[in-house]
């Protein structure tokens, strides 16, 4: 049985269509990231979840139970808001104490829940401040605590970490992967940040345009892609994309004039993009995917990347970090076979 | 070294050194100018107020500052008089049970129409805001016509129902609900909380800066309200404080030290309302300014 089913969700208001039609089986105890860029409809879609959004149709089920109809606090879910909603005006205790509010437990284990959850997430001298008095990692912590203290089936995050400095939010990162790893529950977290999504899911679910492109865990919208955006959308820096046709026996011939033979699908004549990550794509023998000089190079110490090509048409490389090629070096770009993605050009669905 | 010693700044001149003088500007001097005679204006009728209450019935007309026998015989007589007690303790009561009234409905209302979506909801705004365009003056008729009607002439309820809510502290309700986050709220409907429980303990504490001037403004507006009370009562016992005041005298003279002293006793009680909740604004304040 799945923890959370969702089916042909879809969200309208008045005219525009923000949802197409999302479909999705989550895991009891499984990490899912919502990622895409902004305006795609992850908030959306948590919302609906969650039940501050109406369905327009479709369905959302938890726990095997349909929870269209159920008010938020009906749904056995708990959420995590991007700039906390923590009360400024209530200490950290009562701010944590707030979820249990409304259940139906003696005070005294109330207080003790609170307590546990102060020392998973080692708040317990904080308990007696307010929220001003409080780092914004730590307040980011007192939400979470608030969601945690009511040991919902199902936690939802909205871009949790964004208000934070890129340091607390590496190690928020962490924490809450710990914590997962720790109490169990099944996480569905949005952000727009694909580092975020990579290091911290079971599987990613890539959105755009309010339709899912690819469900995936990180490993497989890494190295399946499965069309140019999820391959552009996942790793830094983006894909390299290089136009080309298929000639008769799997070649493509690229309009750079190289020419690849690869076990392709793709029908002779059709137009297609061979994709290469900057990481796979490096300056050596082998079949000959780019020529042209050095525009820039950055080092990045282990590895220095490399701007190859015309002007507003160049592809990234890594060379060497100890000797890479001077700027303004001419240099051929290869890679190995297997690295490489085929991409139809026009629907930009992978070919293989 | 030598060098050092000169160069080291010597501590003595400096502490009894003059300030450095700046030159007054002319703007400067007009700005001093305009606010000397605006607390001047701000203070001269207190002080008349004052002044006249301790003077003698035949020096009211004598515009002096210091009368020539200040005496507090006024005070006790005021203070004696069995009525005064009675118009006190009516404006007490009416003051405070419209303050409350507002600040509980206005918010109610005002906190329905910033945060929830409903067909409607805007002119049912623009139709609060509409009714701040009549001038009181112009309801007083028909008040009367329907207290008279209903028969709440001459009664508290009378004196109270038209301000019990007002169009214009809804108006400045729904302005400062705006300045909570949604997600406050959503986290708490998540939570569990029914509407009214959200409204109440995460709404309500948020917006505490702008409840205590709404107090304010309607506590000190039902205090010193004349014109409504003094229509719509009819026995001395039902009059209010302002009402009874204008009261003092009889036909063939106005007893202005009498007036001036009721009047001086009762800025206590706004007095007493404005220090507490003026700390309430000026916390809510700090709380603005402090980021998250
Ligand atoms: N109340 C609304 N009325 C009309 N359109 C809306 C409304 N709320 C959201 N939208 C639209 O729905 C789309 C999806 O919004 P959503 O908030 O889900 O995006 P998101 O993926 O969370 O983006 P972000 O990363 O910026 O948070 C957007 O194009 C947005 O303009
Ligand atoms: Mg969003």
């Amino acid at each position: 049985m799945a923890d959370l089913s969702i089916r042909d969700l879809v969200k309208r208001y008045d005219k525009t269509q923000v949802l197409h039609g999302i479909s999705l089986d989550v895991e009891d105890g499984e990490f899912v990231v919502f990622v895409g860029p902004s305006g795609c409809g992850k908030s959306t879609t948590l919302r609906m979840i969650a039940g501050l959004e109406e369905i327009t149709s479709g369905e959302v089920s938890i726990a095997g139970r349909l929870v269209n109809n159920l008010e938020p606090k009906e749904r056995d879910i708990a959420m995590v808001f991007q700039n906390y909603a923590i009360y400024p005006h209530m200490t950290v205790r009562k701010n944590i104490g707030f979820g249990l509010r409304t259940a139906k437990m003696p005070r005294a284990d109330k207080e003790r829940r609170i307590d546990e959850v102060a020392v998973i997430l080692g708040m317990t001298d904080l308990l007696d401040r307010k929220p001003s008095q409080l780092s914004g990692g730590q307040r980011q912590r007192v939400a979470i605590g608030r969601a945690m203290v009511r040991d919902p089936a199902v936690f939802l995050f909205d871009e949790p970490l964004s208000n934070l400095d890129a340091q607390l939010r590496t190690q928020m990162r962490l924490e809450i992967k710990k914590l997962h790893q720790r109490v169990g529950n099944t996480i569905i977290f949005v952000t727009h940040d694909q580092v975020e999504a990579m290091t911290m899911a079971d599987r990613i679910v890539i959105m755009k345009d309010g339709h899912i492109q690819q469900v995936g865990t990180p490993s497989e919208v890494y190295h399946s892609p499965a069309n140019t955006f999820v391959a552009r959308f996942i790793g830094a820096p983006s894909m390299n994309m290089l136009p080309g046709v298929v000639e008769d026996g799997g070649k493509i011939w690229l309009d750079s004039g190289t020419e690849v033979t690869l076990n392709t699908a793709a029908k002779p004549g059709q137009a297609v993009v061979l994709g290469v990550r900057p990481e796979d794509l490096y300056p050596g023998d082998g079949p000959a995917l780019v020529r042209g000089p050095v525009l820039v190079r950055e080092p990045l110490g282990a590895e220095t990347l490399i701007y190859v090509g015309r002007e507003g048409d160049e592809v990234i490389a890594k060379a060497d970090g100890r000797t890479p090629p001077e700027v303004g070096e001419e240099v051929t770009l290869t890679a190995a076979l297997e690295n490489l993605h085929v991409f139809d050009a026009e629907t930009g669905e992978a070919l293989r | 070294m030598a060098v050092t010693e000169e160069i080291r700044p010597n501590a003595d001149a400096l502490l009894h050194a003059a300030p450095p003088r700046r030159p007054a500007n002319l703007g400067q001097i007009l700005r001093w100018t305009l606010l000397f005679l605006g607390g001047i204006a701000m203070v001269m009728p207190i002080a008349y107020m004052i002044s006249t209450s301790l003077k003698w019935p035949h020096e009211v007309y004598n515009l002096q500052l210091i009368p020539d026998e200040p005496h507090l015989e006024n005070y006790t007589y005021v203070l004696e008089d069995g009525r005064f007690y009675g118009w006190f303790i009516n404006s007490i009561v009416i003051a405070v049970v419209t303050t409350v009234s507002n600040v509980l409905f206005d918010s109610l209302v005002g906190y329905t129409l910033c945060k929830f979506r409903f067909p409607g909801r805007y002119i049912v705004f623009i139709a609060i805001l509409s009714t701040l365009m009549i001038p009181t003056e112009m309801l007083v008729i028909p008040w009367y016509l329907m207290s008279q009607q209903l028969g709440w002439l001459d009664t508290y309820w009378g004196i109270m129902f038209p301000g019990l809510m007002t169009a214009f502290g809804t108006f400045l309700m729904k302005q400062f609900f705006e300045t909570v986050p949604d997600d406050f709220i959503e986290a708490a409907r998540i939570d569990g909380l029914n509407e009214l429980q959200i409204w109440w303990t995460v709404a309500m504490p948020l917006v505490k800066p702008a409840l205590a001037a709404l107090a304010i403004f309607v506590f000190l507006g039902n205090w010193t309200a004349f014109i409504w009370p003094l229509i719509v009562t009819n026995s001395v016992e039902m009059y209010t404080l302002p009402v009874g005041l204008s009261s003092f005298g009889d036909e063939a003279d106005v007893a202005w030290e009498l007036i001036m002293t009721g009047a001086a006793i009762s800025t206590i009680p706004t007095l007493v309302v404005f220090l507490i909740f003026q700390r309430y604004i000026i916390q809510g304040v700090v709380m603005a300014g402090l980021k998250g």
